[in-house]
């Protein structure tokens, strides 16, 4: 059922150490602040910090009680406080209205800030402002990265995303570049970097800063190639409905920290259960990248074959049945356990998926995909919105819709935003406003004078200077260039054609053979050139700033063959999708290499546009 | 000395003269022929097109530019539109104006300026003709256009276009001229026994004169007029064209260059044949002195006598200033200075000042230089004016020695003239950063007043940021450095300039501007820190989408509903600002909605502040406020779709459903029937659901007759519906044990349609 590996796919390095290096750092820090103390963590980092180090640990090194940071007042006995925090504005402040109202009760304690993965100086400034910067003392975890898996590595930053696309805050890019600069220290440089966007661009600028400053390590690389790209290169493949098991699961149940919560509809009694879902679970691994309509014929033929070995134990003499119990049961019943969950997960996801509404919305979503039938989708979507089936997937649709046909006409721009306001209130303004910003969701106008220019030029020159032109008219208005891209780098297949998702072709798989992620195959190609050159038409509809830069190991160029040479690093900058995961490793199979993917967020469609609604202030 | 009247000719009380200025150094094959031709008053520069009226592109005319003695100062080939017009504007700027109506300027050198357009009247209709002139408020432009009106504008450096009413242009030509002044009062008709209508006509006055007078021209002619019959009329050899100047007309022709003015009076009184003025007897008496006769005695004492001696010297002195020859000017000069020996208490300043002047006009005049300027002409125009042209013309070491010479404050002179090198030098391609910046600060050295932040903003602006920031670093003041390194974006140098000028205010304002440029990255430490901040900064910003938006995020912050709505007003106006009408209509419409729900909590006592329009029609449908939840409807707009589907949902929320049935009934459902069979089985309603499957149309009965669970229902309106694929949806469906009678008939049924 899963694909059968090439032989030579080459070893994956440990990222154990990553969490290692984290937690010696953090306990380093703890024993700053010697004797019994509370700990207050902030929310987001609850997980993550389990993964690091459990309560356990932290017990062992005199943490007395753990608390999530809530913005509230606190109840606590102790005389020394310490915050594990993200660098959050808000959460300082919180903390220095906590000093002062000790102070003016009279009351002394000692408190220590740890800010992860780095303090910001405008975190400092409010200490300083609310005057309690003498009586806290600050320090950094640099926790820059927690390995998800073998080959996710997350920095746990969903609120990249907004920051640095919408609000234009680039205060994260130091971080991505020290995340990349602690994988380089700590395995090895790279041969070649390649980026595309913007804050690729200036993330490498920091690395190499970072790069010039340390000293240089001649270690014998553990990664060829580096593959930094901005999330807003591909808004489609984000926005479009996952059907890959680990990204269906995530849609449906939403992975948090490579753990996910199956609720009393999945695990048929009457309490929820927390499953890690990485390549230990046997069962997850050979299902997690499959198409969904796969996963349950797969799952019945792994549950008969389990009766099976269970089977087996008739018939067994006493000392067969001894070693049956000592070696086999266990990892059956392991496995059982397993096999249950996830016949669970699905047929929960059947029973949402399956039905009719679903199959249109992915209809829907395909017409969209391939620019055929617009107005029956918009018709859908209209009616998506007035019965108010979903504020999230009436926003996802209407994006890709805006996407996918260079924003809206005027008067459906109106009169769908219209609707959406009568639907989730006028709060919605401001959303529509981030969207607008992002270029997610536009009213085509612009467009439409640079079509009568296009026209009227068009009657002076031949045909191909015509296409030309309108390339570049439409690169002028910033427009997404979705129909263009996808006809160049052929994401969408020929429609007509059957697609047997039991055995893909393509990465198109991810997406029921209707569209391969525009990502992805940028990451392909460009792979496959050794850089940009050939792709140059492409890279200007994507608004340029695409770079190529070869790097510092140029020794290991000559022995080409080694295993870190098939080794991809690819850096999403503002988070990526399970099935964009799920399409590099079918690529990584095809091509005999392997992909590993630094995130700063796993997102999918839903985190993409909550982290723009701006409707409850 | 006797020649001094050989160029004189009388015209009634007064005489008037002809004096050649240059030779002219240009070399021009046909003179003056089929050229446009403009020269610029006080002996400005001459701008020359030659052939402008061809319009093949291949022959493009070339644009010339000379100084009033000939020499060539700039040449380019025209590239733009058909040329109507040239002139100058009163510092020395060319300016071309098109058949279209656009006007380029150009500075005297041929260096593009700008341009602008006289309206799109003129280019539709186009220009038929133009006249440049020159008021109390600088250059203007007139046009008549093709549609015969005229379009003007009284200032090119401030340009209000205004459009005379239509006017019916009569030419009228007689062979008798008449001389008429502002207000059409006749002052003078002239019988010139000439058929053809004049070339050109100027005024020839002098201030102070006593009789207007104008200069004719025509082919070969040129003939002076008055108030008397007679006229004086003079041979043209070649094709001219005449200047009005001041204080006379300058005649420009191919080869010469010459001044017809009216004689001044004290030339007249001295030179005038058998003058007993005193002016005359105190020439003659220098001349007799010269001689070392006694007769200098007599003629002195004959002055004196009258007391008129003062009046003498100082006739000659003003004479000295209206002649041309410097051989003139001495003598004249000699006299007065040989007169004012016998004159205690005369004040020297005329005689100095005079004598200053001279020189420095001779000097200009010279023919390199080519300025013809007069003395009257130069005392109305000034010194300042002057040595801009001076410097306009590039001839920085001539306008030094003049302000050096006239003694004038260094910061209007020296300083000011040593600034326009530097702005020069620094624009200076070829020249290495440092050698220009040392040539810059040798020379500026120990000039007072000189503002190098000027050069440097110039050295910036054409590209250079080194070149700005060496030369900034001559500049003593820190004030003046810091505005233009920030301009260059050297926001760390010029916080540390500022923090060393110690000037405190300087360092807020440097810290000010970088704050600003910052302020992009600020909107986000404003939201948790200072929202009043956020909203200042989008003020400053006049980003009133922005404030829009912040209105609207504050007013959901709100809890009391008055300040809400007065948020959203606010909101409303700013919205309305940056023109964006529709958020400012739906935020009015959120306020309307929200005075409605507001009104409803009072008299029903729901709770419904807060919700969308959809949450607050489905509140009212679901406690039977049917009445107001249609108010909403009608009110907002609310599309039939919308409402249909949300009224269904809700009365099957409430399982009223003797109320759906009858809403069902009111009218054609705008979304079909099948919705209502839907929601009814979703509600375990299989009876009511029956109701509404014979109103669904044809292409939804299949699925309609499937959800209610009538397979036969289903299978009858499959076949007769000869739909294959529907055929196969109701096997599907079949239960082998059942159904399977059906089945058979829908078998054989897929068998026919296939068939088909």
């Amino acid at each position: 059922m899963a694909h059968t590996e090439r032989r030579d796919a080459p070893e994956l390095p440990d990222f154990s150490l990553l969490k290692r290096l984290a937690r010696d750092q953090l306990i380093f820090l703890l024993e700053q602040l010697p004797g019994k103390k509370d700990l207050f963590i902030d929310a987001d980092l609850m997980s993550p910090l389990d993964r690091i180090a459990n309560v356990t640990i932290l017990k062992q090194h005199e943490v007395d009680k753990l608390y999530k940071v809530e913005l509230k007042p606190i109840v606590s006995n102790s005389d020394q406080l310490c915050f594990l925090i993200r660098p959050r504005i808000q959460t300082v402040k919180w903390i220095s209205d906590l000093v002062n109202s000790d102070k003016v009760a009279g009351r002394f304690r000692r408190y220590k800030i740890i800010f992860t993965p780095q303090k910001f100086y405008a975190c400092e400034t409010v200490l300083e402002e609310q005057g309690v910067f003498g009586d806290v003392t600050t320090d950094e975890w640099n926790f820059y990265i927690l390995p998800l898996d073998d080959d996710i590595l997350s920095l746990e930053l969903p609120e990249f995303f907004r920051d640095n696309f919408l609000e234009g805050d680039q205060r994260w890019v130091t971080t991505a570049g020290s995340a990349l600069h602690l994988l380089q220290s700590v395995y090895g440089s790279f041969s070649k970097v390649y980026g595309i966007g913007r804050c690729a661009k200036m993330v490498y600028e920091s690395w190499r800063e970072l790069m010039e400053e340390g000293e240089q390590r001649t270690r014998q690389p553990e990664f060829a190639k580096v593959f930094l790209i901005d999330r807003d290169v591909d808004y489609v493949t984000p926005l479009c409905s996952q059907v890959v098991y680990e990204g269906l699961v995530d849609d449906i149940f939403r992975i948090k920290c490579g753990s996910v919560e199956f609720g009393p509809d999945v695990t048929s009694s009457d309490k929820s259960i927390k499953v890690m879902l990485n390549s230990q679970d046997k069962v997850f691994n050979e299902i997690r990248n499959e198409h969904f309509s796969n996963v349950f014929g797969f799952l019945s033929q792994k549950a008969k074959n389990l009766q099976t070995a269970y089977d087996k134990r008739r018939g067994m003499d006493i000392q067969q049945m001894k070693a049956f119990v000592a070696d086999e049961l266990k990892g059956l019943k392991q496995e059982h356990r397993l096999l249950s969950l996830h016949i669970g997960a699905s047929e929960s996801m059947m029973k949402k998926k399956t039905k009719q509404d679903f199959q249109e919305l992915l209809k829907t979503e395909h017409s969209l995909l391939e620019g055929f039938e617009i107005r029956e989708c918009i018709t859908y979507i209209e009616e998506h919105i007035n019965r108010q089936v979903s504020m999230i997937d009436s926003l996802r649709l209407l994006c890709l819709l805006s996407i996918t046909e260079n924003g809206l006409l005027s008067k459906d721009y109106k009169s769908l935003k219209a609707q959406y306001f009568q639907s989730y209130g006028i709060d919605h303004l401001l959303t529509f406003a981030n969207l607008r910003q992002l270029g997610l969701l536009e009213e085509q106008q612009a467009g439409e004078t640079l079509t009568v220019m296009e026209s009227k030029v068009g009657k002076l020159v031949n045909d191909k200077t015509v296409g030309k032109l309108t390339d570049a008219f439409s690169s002028l208005a910033k427009k997404s260039n979705f129909r263009a891209l996808s006809k160049r780098l052929a994401l969408v297949p020929k429609s007509g054609e059957e697609y047997d998702l039991r055995v893909p072709r393509d990465m198109a798989y991810i997406f029921s053979g209707a569209y391969i992620p525009l990502s992805c195959k940028l990451i392909e190609q460009v792979l496959e050139r050794d850089g940009w050159t050939g792709l140059e038409e492409v890279t200007r509809m994507l608004n340029g700033q695409e770079f190529a830069v070869t790097g510092g190991s140029s020794g290991s160029e000559a022995r080409n063959k080694t295993d870190a040479q098939r080794i991809v690093l690819v850096m999403f900058l503002g988070g990526c999708t399970f099935s964009e995961i799920s399409a590099l490793r079918f690529l990584g199979k095809e091509r005999g290499c392997r992909f590993i993917v630094v995130t700063t967020a796993i997102t999918n469609s839903a985190r993409l546009l909550e982290a723009l609604l701006d409707n409850h202030a | 000395m006797a020649f001094v009247t050989a160029n004189w000719n009388p015209l009634g009380e007064a005489f008037y003269r002809k004096i050649e200025l240059y030779e002219m150094g240009w070399n021009l094959k046909d003179g003056l022929r089929e050229c446009l031709v403009a020269a610029a008053p006080y002996g400005g520069p001459i701008a020359l097109l030659k052939g402008h009226n061809r319009r093949s592109p291949s022959a493009r005319p070339q644009l010339e530019i000379y100084s009033s003695s000939g020499v060539p100062l700039a040449s380019f080939p025209w590239k733009s539109g058909v040329v109507k017009q040239l002139g100058w504007t009163v510092s020395d700027d060319l300016l071309c104006v098109q058949e279209d109506g656009t006007v380029l300027v150009y500075d005297l050198l041929g260096g593009f300026k700008r341009h602008f357009s006289m309206g799109n009247e003129v280019s539709q209709s186009q220009v038929l003709e133009t006249k440049i002139f020159h008021s109390p408020y600088g250059t203007g432009v007139a046009i008549l256009t093709g549609a015969l009106r005229f379009t003007l504008a009284t200032n090119i450096d401030d340009i209000k276009l205004r459009r005379l009413p239509e006017v019916q242009v009569i030419s009228i030509w007689r062979s008798s001229l008449t001389l008429a002044m502002c207000g059409w009062e006749k002052l003078s008709e002239v019988d010139t026994k000439i058929k053809s209508p004049p070339k050109q006509m100027a005024w020839c006055r002098r201030p102070k004169s006593q009789q207007p007078s104008a200069v004719v021209m025509w082919d070969g002619l040129l003939a002076v007029v008055g108030e008397c019959k007679e006229t004086i009329q003079y041979h043209l050899d070649d094709d001219s064209i005449l200047v009005p100047e001041l204080d006379g007309v300058r005649i420009i022709s191919g080869t010469h260059h010459e001044l017809l003015q009216e004689v001044p009076g004290a030339c007249e009184e001295i030179f005038k044949i058998a003058s007993m003025a005193p002016g005359a007897l105190l020439l003659e008496a220098h001349k007799e002195y010269e001689k070392e006769s006694q007769k200098a005695d007599e003629y002195l004492r004959e002055i004196k006598e009258q007391s008129l001696l003062s009046e003498a010297v100082r006739q000659c002195v003003e004479a000295a200033g209206h002649e041309h020859e410097p051989e003139t000017q001495k003598t004249l000069l000699r006299a007065a200075s040989f007169g004012k020996c016998f004159l205690s208490n005369f004040p020297p300043e005329q005689f100095v000042s005079m004598c200053r002047d001279l020189r420095v006009l001779n000097a200009v005049r010279d023919y390199t230089v080519g300025i013809p300027l007069t003395h009257t002409q130069f005392k109305q125009m000034t010194v300042q004016v002057l040595i801009d042209r001076l410097v306009y013309r590039k001839l920085y070491p001539l306008a030094i020695e003049v302000c050096r010479y006239l003694k004038t404050p260094e910061y209007q002179g020296v300083s000011r003239v040593l600034k326009h090198w530097a702005c020069y030098k620094v624009q200076q391609k070829e020249e290495s950063d440092e050698g220009i910046a040392k040539a810059v600060s040798v020379k500026l050295a120990d000039a007072a007043g000189i503002s190098y932040s000027e050069i440097a903003t110039k050295a910036y602006e054409s590209g250079r940021t080194e070149l700005a920031i060496k030369l900034l670093e001559f500049e003593p003041r820190s004030g003046e450095q810091v505005p233009l390194l920030l301009k260059m974006k050297k926001s760390p140098l010029a916080l540390s300039k500022a923090i060393e000028s110690g000037d405190t205010d300087l360092g807020t304002h440097t810290f000010t501007y970088m704050f600003q440029n910052f302020v992009k990255c600020l909107p986000r430490f404003c939201k948790h820190q200072e929202q009043d901040t956020l909203k200042d900064l989008f003020n400053q910003d006049d980003d009133h989408e922005e404030l829009g938006n912040f209105y609207v995020k504050a007013s959901y912050k709100e809890q009391r509903l008055e300040a809400r709505i007065a948020l959203l007003q606010s909101a409303v106006d700013e919205y309305y600002k940056a023109k964006n009408e529709f958020s400012a209509k739906t935020t009015e419409d959120e306020m309307r909605l929200l005075r409605f729900q507001r009104k409803l909590e009072e008299e029903k006592g729901e709770l419904l502040v807060g919700f969308s329009l959809h949450e607050t029609m489905i509140a009212l449908l679901s406690v039977g406020l049917h009445k107001h939840a249609e108010q909403l409807y009608k009110d907002f707009r609310v599309p039939d779709k919308r409402f249909w589907w949300l009224k269904l949902k809700a009365l099957a929320e409430k399982e009223d459903w003797e109320e759906l049935e009858k809403f069902a009934k009111s009218k054609k459902s705008p979304i079909g029937y099948l919705p209502f069979v839907e929601i009814c089985i979703k509600h375990h309603n299989k009876y009511e659901a029956k109701k509404y499957v014979s109103k669904v149309t044809p292409e939804q009965k299949v699925k309609a007759h499937l959800a209610v669970g009538d397979m036969e229902g289903a299978a009858e309106a499959a076949i007769e519906r000869r739909n294959e694929s529907e055929i196969s949806t109701v096997l599907a469906r079949c239960s082998t044990t059942s159904d399977h009678l059906l089945m058979e008939r829908l078998n054989r049924a897929k068998a026919t349609v296939a068939k088909k």
